[in-house]
């Protein structure tokens, strides 16, 4: 079990953390590392997607909202593309849409971080 | 012709022992999805029982001693299944947790423990200093 970590820049400001993979409670640290580097280098502006993620626990979810608390404190955001029904159900159960922008693709994602 | 013997029926007991260490968590779910899998469960429900089963493991992992075990045991029945997780750790805040959501209250420490409550049908827990934890949770299959 691995979780695939890819960064890169998009429009403006903003960079896209694309994960592939599982997201538990092994592999979040990674997923950690890479938002958290990003925060320090001051982008706080983060589009993190997750249509090729099978899997997330409680663990990625610290981290996702761990991050999303960090650029709030700048005046960021941290929008999610999600496709998996599964994972959607998951961020449903735990009220976590309500602090999440959740969108179908990328391109919506961006667009509403502007 | 006799009919062939409903293995995919009948109980069964499966244990499991993990180190408590973040790396056999994936084991440990795949295992008790696999072991769920001898059940008419839903595509879903395979998928709540295996995010329980590792949210049990990652709390043991977390409030577990060091170097210690945890033992996992799957009884599945005709009416669903039956998942015990145990390690010999000090205990932890488990019975406390409430039951609201955790995006509205903002928390997320309790965040694996709402989400076991959240999926599974029954959840009970024991927990003292001696002993360490047990949690024990049934999934029902959905008719």
């Amino acid at each position: 079990m691995d979780i695939k970590v890819n960064v890169r820049e998009s429009e403006g400001d903003a960079y896209v953390v694309d994960l592939a993979g599982e997201i538990d409670v092994y592999t979040s640290p990674k997923v950690k590392d890479a938002i958290t580097e990003l925060i320090d280098r001051e982008h706080y502006n983060l589009v993190i997607n997750l249509e090729k993620v099978r899997y997330i626990d409680s663990t990625g979810l610290g981290v996702l909202i761990g991050g999303l608390k960090r650029v709030r404190e700048h005046g960021g955001s941290v929008n999610l593309v999600c496709t998996n029904p599964q994972i959607k159900k998951i961020f449903d159960i735990t009220g976590l849409v309500k602090i999440f922008g959740i969108f179908d693709d990328e391109q919506s994602a961006m667009k509403a971080l502007a | 012709m006799n009919p062939a013997p409903a293995a995919s029926r009948s109980n069964g007991v499966v244990r499991l022992e993990i180190p408590a260490v973040a790396e056999w968590v994936a084991v440990a779910r795949l295992a008790v999805a696999a072991v769920a899998s001898r059940r008419p469960f839903s595509v879903d429900d395979l998928e709540d029982i295996k995010l329980a089963a590792a949210e049990a493991c990652t709390n043991a992992i977390q409030h577990g001693p060091p170097n210690g075990t945890i033992a996992i045991t799957c009884e599945v029945s005709a009416e669903g299944i039956t998942i015990s997780v145990s390690d010999r750790g000090h205990g932890a805040p488990l019975g406390t947790v409430a039951q609201e959501r955790i995006g509205d209250a903002g928390r997320t420490e309790e965040l694996g423990v709402f989400l076991i409550r959240a999926l599974m049908d029954t959840v009970e827990y024991t927990s003292d200093v001696r002993n360490g934890t047990q949690l024990v949770m049934t999934k029902r299959i959905s008719r």
